[in-house]
């Protein structure tokens, strides 16, 4: 890949001013959007996702029902002023393939065969379009299943890894995706200790690797702990703890 | 068995270790409980359990929920619940045995858009649920306010012993229908009460968790006797409260003298 510019400086700070493992500013709303079952906003550095979750409901058409389980949709869509030039708001290749990845990173968490014969919706809306919307889309959506009461085994933070300038560095944004060398996605379940979505787009080697997975849970275990203050601060106000009154 | 104090907890969450029994809203792993909802762990004498703050509602059997005719083939009604399943109503449960579609007009004893206070018959999660409307006190909604809140508020609606609708039915000169499944129907002589009554209910439903809430209902509705003031342990303790008999009989009786 060619390199135009230094993405690294001296200082060791990267193009937005951060070192090589600290995260974009991220903060998440719960519960914005009143018509769905449950909802989640999040603005992951320049990124700003809107996650809102239907169900379970009843399936339509009704011969994807499953005896067994619920079914899981997921659509990842970016709308065409979320990014310089408009984008076209059909499906792109992209778009389906994000929804398929998503899906099945959020799948593992949630105990589908509590709603056989149902179906679960997730939408996930960029509404502007930063490096790593992906990840943001994950970690947003999975706030929102938990926030619309469905049964789950754990939440799913997503953060990327990557390599930029010869360095691993935490959660890439745009211009590193773009010019950097490796970009690694990674959503993760903390509490099962689990990882549910792990794509690789660049070459690393084995030393490299570990490396970045390392960092990505890191990541992933930072944002965890945000999602969790956004649940308890829905649903809870300002107590983070049960007050006893006895 | 070891107590452990209530607490907040969101999926994922550990509650306990040690050989506990998992009752609702936990899932077991190894030898640790999670929590698999958002909302409030607690122990109790038979096992660990959340009690969820969110969430749509899923039939059980025996629930008492509300529902609306949405449709009808020749043999049963269709009735929305407000759950991902939609119920079924035989029309032998309202015509009785001798039931034939040939000589009875299902559209006379309840038309499409009809209100009904039903129990549910059977549920297991592969079929349908089915609904009877064969009780004391169920059966077709005359007239009322319609609304709905979250099937997680029923319980702290209702309160300990149904204390939280009595102070609002007394207080607004409502008769109030709830169903297990967050549908509610008020009905009151005058539109100012039920109005009262409604706005109730909804601060009900947004602040169910906070503690103090029965004082602040009470001061909404100006009610002057301040009790000793009631605490989020009553989430718990009525959570598996159903429709009180005696205020639905009530209610019956008020509405059918009013026709």
């Amino acid at each position: 890949m060619i390199q135009t510019r230094n993405l690294i400086d001296e200082h060791g700070l990267r193009t937005d001013g951060r070192t090589t493992d600290e995260l974009r500013n991220v903060k998440i709303q719960v519960g914005i959007v009143k018509n769905a079952d449950g909802s989640a906003y999040i603005e992951f550095g320049k990124n700003r996702i809107i996650a809102a979750v239907y169900g379970p409901r009843e399936v339509h058409p009704k011969h994807m029902a499953q005896p067994d389980r619920c079914v899981l949709r997921c659509r990842y869509h970016m709308s065409p002023f979320s990014t310089d030039t408009r984008k076209n708001p059909a499906p792109s290749r992209r778009e389906v393939e994000i929804s398929k990845v998503m899906r099945e990173a959020l799948e593992p968490a949630l105990i589908l065969e509590d709603y056989p014969r149902a179906a679960i919706d997730v939408f996930v809306e960029v509404l502007q379009a930063d490096g790593g919307s992906r990840c943001a889309g994950i970690s947003a959506a999975s706030v929102a299943l938990a926030d619309a009461g469905i049964n789950m085994r754990d939440i799913v933070p997503a953060c990327a890894a990557g390599k930029v300038d010869g360095k691993i560095v935490l959660d890439i944004n745009d211009i590193e995706d773009k010019e950097g060398s490796a970009d690694m996605p990674l959503a993760y379940m903390p509490h099962l200790e689990r990882v549910t979505l792990l794509q690789l787009d660049g070459i690393l080697n084995q030393e490299e690797f570990n490396e970045c997975l390392d960092k990505a849970l890191q990541g992933c275990k930072m944002i965890y702990e945000i999602q969790r203050k956004a649940l308890i601060q829905k649903y809870f106000g300002d107590e983070q703890e049960l007050k006893e009154e006895s | 068995m070891q107590e452990i104090k209530r607490k907040y907890v969101v999926p994922g969450d550990r509650i306990i270790d040690g050989n506990f029994r998992p009752l609702s809203n936990v899932t077991k792993s190894g030898n640790s409980i999670f929590a698999t909802r958002i909302g409030i762990a607690e122990a109790t004498r038979d096992g660990i359990k959340v009690i969820p703050l969110s969430g749509v509602y899923i039939p059980r059997v025996n629930d008492i929920v509300i529902g609306k005719i949405i449709d009808h083939s020749s043999l049963s009604w269709q009735v929305d619940i407000s759950s991902c399943f939609s119920a079924h109503l035989p029309a032998q449960d309202v015509f009785g045995r001798d039931f034939s579609p040939a000589r009875d007009d299902m559209n006379k004893q309840l038309a499409i858009g009809d209100l009904v206070t039903a129990r549910i018959m059977a549920f297991d999660r592969t079929r349908d649920p089915m609904l009877t409307i064969q009780d004391k006190d169920l059966g077709r909604i005359p007239r009322g306010e319609f609304l709905k809140i979250s099937a997680t508020r029923v319980p702290r609606l209702i309160g300990k012993r149904g204390s939280m609708i009595q102070t609002i039915e007394q207080a607004t000169q409502t008769r109030i229908l709830i169903g297990q499944n967050g549908i509610v129907v008020v009905s009151g002589r005058n539109g100012d009460g039920t109005q009262l009554a409604i706005r109730a209910i909804r601060m009900v439903e947004e602040e169910a968790h906070t503690s103090n809430l029965t004082q602040r209902i009470k001061t909404l509705l100006n009610v002057p006797d301040p009790q000793p003031t009631e605490t989020l342990t009553e989430v718990a303790e009525s959570e598996d409260q159903k429709l009180i008999p005696e205020t639905v009989g009530q209610v019956q009786e008020e509405l059918e003298k009013g026709d």
